[in-house]
């Protein structure tokens, strides 16, 4: 028995308690428990890598032994800070930025993976995969937390010609990849890493705000893959049993993200969609007509008749931090019997998921809250809709005019309920740019404003306790 | 302007077109409302509501004399005299079937508005009064239906021994219709309920009844919303169907109305041959009804022993709240002449609501309006063109093509990579042979995740892949200072995604709560 084959031994436990873990977060009952498998999985994976790094170190123990400590300190402390201190509306930028560690740390152990190792072909191309994967993710993910932090401008970046420029990027990869297993120096490897960082940097550029949930997936596959690469190169079952699972866990949320929106991945990936400046797809009908407006008053009014209210946020809740109020609202309204739920539509907000996490923070009960698939027969039985900051995921177009961008995009067909009423700052498009012709039906109103303020004023004006009737 | 609401003169007419709730309406929008003295009584609302929101109270030659005139009973002679010329009247007025009534109208120079011609356009329905009324009668049928009948609605378990609950037809799946089938389902009995336009049955199996089918007598689907004229051998079929669920029933509520007339869709056979006991409610009886032994405005028992409703004033029965809605109507009403909410009527003929309703103005009889292209159904989907046809065959063509190409471009790569690992190391094959199967387990055990934990499974997804500080760790103890300086900033930043990942994870999954 040596040092080698019980940290050997504790990879496999390890490995089998993260698999335990993800099958945990399957569900909301078992999802703590999962959170814990894999907490207790990595605590015995860095345990017996620390034993074996100290056993393996060409320096005196003790300073290895310091930097370790001194790595797990910055670790835990920036870490839990972080943890600690983000709020749940700007999750999808800190995933974003954790992304991008797990492909910085990628390059860099590729790189030391090289200088520490031999050059044996195989080797060679482990480590050049590595690299380019980790660094492709390393500049995707920052591009990705500077757009969904606001740092940067959503739109889509269109350079002319933008699809050539990548391929031209991948080639010039390729090309270098075969100079590096022919002669292995630093420079092509180099070369290479600043080629990848060019590429991450302008695919992720190329996607617009709404495709984010796509690109955060997609970039939680990448940063897998990441991890997967690094394991080979350095001979690790643990990192690529890891890295496989993270990395095909990604690719199946970016796969459910694209089905959510009826599009293709790879247009996806390649970006370009949505774009302001894009002249209005010819073909698609054009939806004119007049919107009727309601007062605050009025809505009171209607949500006080209503024996079933379905509520239906994306983004704009999150934009202005509604959940709370709207948390309140919905506690209001199921004090007096009335029937509450929640229309999350898989591509609502701009990480997969954000909106059940923004109504878990505000202590919304998640049985109220259902999927697409779970509400949308319900909405001809329901007497109220109220869309807060949602627009293409309740477009009728995407099932009524062929011609629409959005044709055939699954949504939320609230327009079957008796009276929709729409939280909406202006009558501004969606991000996909296209006209919602949900806000001219004769059944919807509009309530113009910010969605807190208005929220707010509806649950002021709604007197807290009422009698439930028997 | 001043708008004024007289007291209905008929007796036993209980409704009003104003109530005070829809008064406060009409002060928002600018107007000042006069009430005749009361108006409201027999809707429960005395003159004093009435005050108490804003409005004044006059007499008769104030309530006929306002700028605008809103009521809700078709005018008597004596009162048309009392308009003031130039005045606006709001009321219905038959204009396809009183003609002479339209023209003394604008013979006096005054400017009608019929509630009865509201177009059948959906903008329109908010001053629908048809609907308003016919909603109102269907949910009274039924309770004189209850009433009349001998026997519970609602089927009964109980220590005596069971009863079934009450058979229930409605004919016709209109406005009336459906409220009729709404408030008889809820009473507890089982309703079958028939429509010759065969868009009505989705809506009608909404409300709860089963829709029965007779595809013979199904019409086309209409293009303005009412049902049309029957062929005769629909018409014998739709009769045969009718006398014969009449037989099976306990009730029948038929609410057929073609543009104002009422068919026959019960025969006195088919009384006849119902059961004794039985009841059949005619809310058509103002347009002469639908059974031939209909009584219209009366209740009549026949030889059988079958009730037959014949009650024409059923929305009077319940004033308050036919008051209210109709108040509403005509409220949206005013709100449409109003645009400025400055209390200053003005007539947009270019409207085609507007249009429509209008049957008199500036001394010329207005009726009938321009024909309005409507859409009450659905517009009937046009065929998709050959061309698109074409369209799509070939795409489908494409499709499968493409598919095919894909998959043996699948398996040539498939082999390609068979071959290139044949040649590998067993080294490497081990490790390939590894990720091979956890790429397959994370795909089976991914694809069990509930979406709202998504949020979470990608934190902590984030988190595991921190695991690639391992490999910082081990390089970590080099003896080359470059290589160690990487590893250090590589297991840092990696330690952070270990700590914050699983942190936040845990932070948020504590969110999560099941509801009481």
């Amino acid at each position: 028995m040596t040092l080698v084959s019980i940290a050997q031994v504790s990879y496999l436990v390890a490995a089998v308690l993260f698999i335990l873990s993800l099958a945990g977060l399957a569900r909301q009952s078992t999802a703590r428990r999962g959170n814990l498998l894999g907490m207790a999985g990595m605590a015995i994976a860095i345990l017996a890598t620390v034993a074996l790094a100290l056993d393996q170190s060409e320096r005196p123990v003790g300073v290895t032994a310091a930097l370790i400590v001194g790595v797990l300190l910055i670790g835990a402390l920036v870490g839990t800070w972080r943890a600690r201190s983000v709020e749940m509306t700007q999750m999808p930028e800190l995933i974003a930025i954790l992304h991008s560690f797990v492909g910085a740390a990628a390059v860099l152990i590729g790189f030391n993976s090289y200088l520490t190792e031999g050059h044996d072909a195989m080797h060679l191309v482990e480590v050049f995969l590595g690299v380019f994967i980790g660094a492709v993710t390393f500049t995707g993910s920052i591009v990705a937390f500077l757009k969904l932090s606001a740092r940067m401008k959503s739109a889509p970046l269109t350079l002319p010609g933008r699809h050539a420029l990548n391929l031209a990027g991948l080639v010039a990869s390729v090309a270098l990849g075969a100079w590096f297993i022919a002669s292995p120096s630093i420079w092509p490897l180099l070369l290479m890493t600043v080629i990848a960082l060019a590429i991450g940097v302008h695919l992720v550029a190329a996607i617009g705000g709404g495709d984010m949930p796509v690109v955060v997936s997609m970039l939680n596959s990448y940063s897998g893959w990441a991890a997967a690469a690094a394991g080979f190169m350095l001979g690790n079952d643990l990192l690529i049993v890891v890295g496989a699972l993270v990395g095909s866990s990604g690719a199946i949320l970016s796969y459910i993200m694209c089905k959510a929106m009826n599009r293709q991945f790879l247009s996806v990936i390649l970006g370009g969609f949505g774009g302001e400046g894009a002249a209005a797809p010819s073909g698609a009908a054009a939806v004119e007509g007049t919107h009727t407006e309601v007062s605050v008053a009025e809505t009171v009014e209607l949500l006080q008749s209503a024996r079933s209210v379905v509520i239906a946020p994306g983004y704009g809740m999150a934009v202005a931090k509604a959940q709370y109020p709207v948390a309140e609202l919905v506690a209001r309204l199921r004090s007096r019997g009335v029937k509450v739920r929640f229309a999350v539509h898989p591509v609502a907000g701009r990480l997969p998921g954000h909106m059940n996490v923004l109504l878990a923070e505000a202590r919304v009960p998640y049985d109220i809250v259902l999927e697409l698939d779970e509400i949308n027969d319900d909405f001809a039985e329901t007497d109220v809709v109220l869309v807060i900051g949602a627009n293409d995921t309740v477009n009728p177009a995407a099932l009524e005019d062929p011609h629409s961008p959005i044709a055939g995009m699954p949504v939320l067909q609230v327009w079957q309920a008796g009276r929709v009423v729409v939280f909406k700052r202006s009558m501004a498009t969606g991000y996909a740019g296209v006209q919602n012709p949900l806000f001219f039906r004769d059944n919807t109103s509009m309530l113009f404003g910010d969605a807190k303020t208005q929220v707010e004023a509806i649950v002021a004006a709604m007197p807290a306790t009422e009698p439930v009737s028997a | 302007m001043r708008v004024s609401v007289p007291s209905q003169a008929r007796a036993g007419d209980s409704l009003v077109a104003a109530t005070p709730r829809t008064v406060e309406q009409l002060i928002r929008l600018g107007y000042d409302v006069t009430v005749e003295a009361g108006a409201g009584e027999a809707a429960n609302l005395p003159d004093e509501s009435y005050v108490a929101a804003g409005a004044s109270i006059g007499d008769r030659e104030a309530a006929w004399g306002g700028d605008l005139v809103a009521t809700t009973g078709t005018p008597a002679d004596e009162d048309l005299a009392l308009l003031a010329e130039g005045a606006i009247l709001i009321a219905p007025l038959a204009p396809h079937s009183r003609p002479e009534l339209t023209a003394a109208l604008a013979e006096r120079g005054v400017t009608a508005l019929a509630l009865d011609a509201v177009p059948r356009i959906s903008r329109a329905q908010a001053l629908d009064t048809i609907s308003t009324l016919s909603n109102v009668a269907g949910y009274r049928g039924v309770i004189e239906a209850a009433q009349a009948y001998g026997a519970m609605f609602a089927g009964q378990v109980t220590a005596a021994g069971k009863t079934a609950p009450a058979n229930v037809f409605v004919i016709g799946g209109g406005v009336a219709g459906l409220a009729a089938i709404g408030a008889a389902v809820s009473l507890g009995a089982q309703v079958r309920a028939f429509d010759v336009r065969p868009e009505a049955a989705e809506q009608i199996e909404s409300m709860g009844a089963t829709f029965v089918h007779l595809p013979a007598a199904q019409q086309e689907v209409s293009s303005d919303g009412y049902a049309s004229a029957l062929s005769e051998e629909q018409e014998r079929l739709t009769l045969e169907l009718y006398a014969e669920e009449a037989a099976r029933a306990d009730v029948v509520i038929t609410t057929a109305l073609v543009r104002g007339s009422a068919p026959t869709t019960i025969t006195a056979d088919a009384v006849a041959a119902m059961r004794p006991g039985s009841v059949i409610v005619d809310l058509a009886a103002a347009g002469g009804g639908n059974c031939e032994a209909t009584v219209p405005g009366d209740t009549v028992v026949t030889e059988g022993g079958v009730t037959v409703i014949g009650w024409t004033d059923l929305p009077s029965r319940m004033p308050q709240h036919t008051s209210q809605l109709l108040g509403t109507n005509i409220v949206n009403l005013l709100k449409l002449v109003t645009p400025g909410k400055d209390g200053e009527a003005g007539l947009d003929l270019e409207d085609d609501v507007v249009r429509g309703m209008t049957v008199a103005h500036a001394g010329d009889v207005l009726w009938p309006p321009p024909p309005v292209t409507v859409s009450a159904a659905p517009a009937a989907a046009p065929d998709p063109e050959p061309a698109a046809q074409e369209d799509a065959e070939q795409k489908a063509a494409s499709a499968s093509a493409s598919r095919t190409r894909r998959t043996v471009l699948t398996a040539v790569g498939a082999v390609a990579l068979g071959v290139a690992l044949a040649f590998s190391s067993p080294a490497f094959l081990a490790m390939f042979t590894v990720f091979v199967l956890a790429v397959f387990i994370g795909y089976y055990v991914i694809s069990n995740v509930s979406h709202s934990l998504h949020t979470p499974l990608m934190s902590q997804t984030n988190a595991i892949s921190g695991i690639i500080l391992i490999g910082a760790l081990l390089q970590l103890g080099s003896s080359s200072a470059v290589v160690t300086a990487l590893a250090f900033v590589a297991a840092a930043v990696a330690s952070i995604n270990v700590f914050g990942g699983f942190l936040v994870t845990y932070r948020m999954l504590g969110m999560f709560q099941k509801g009481a």
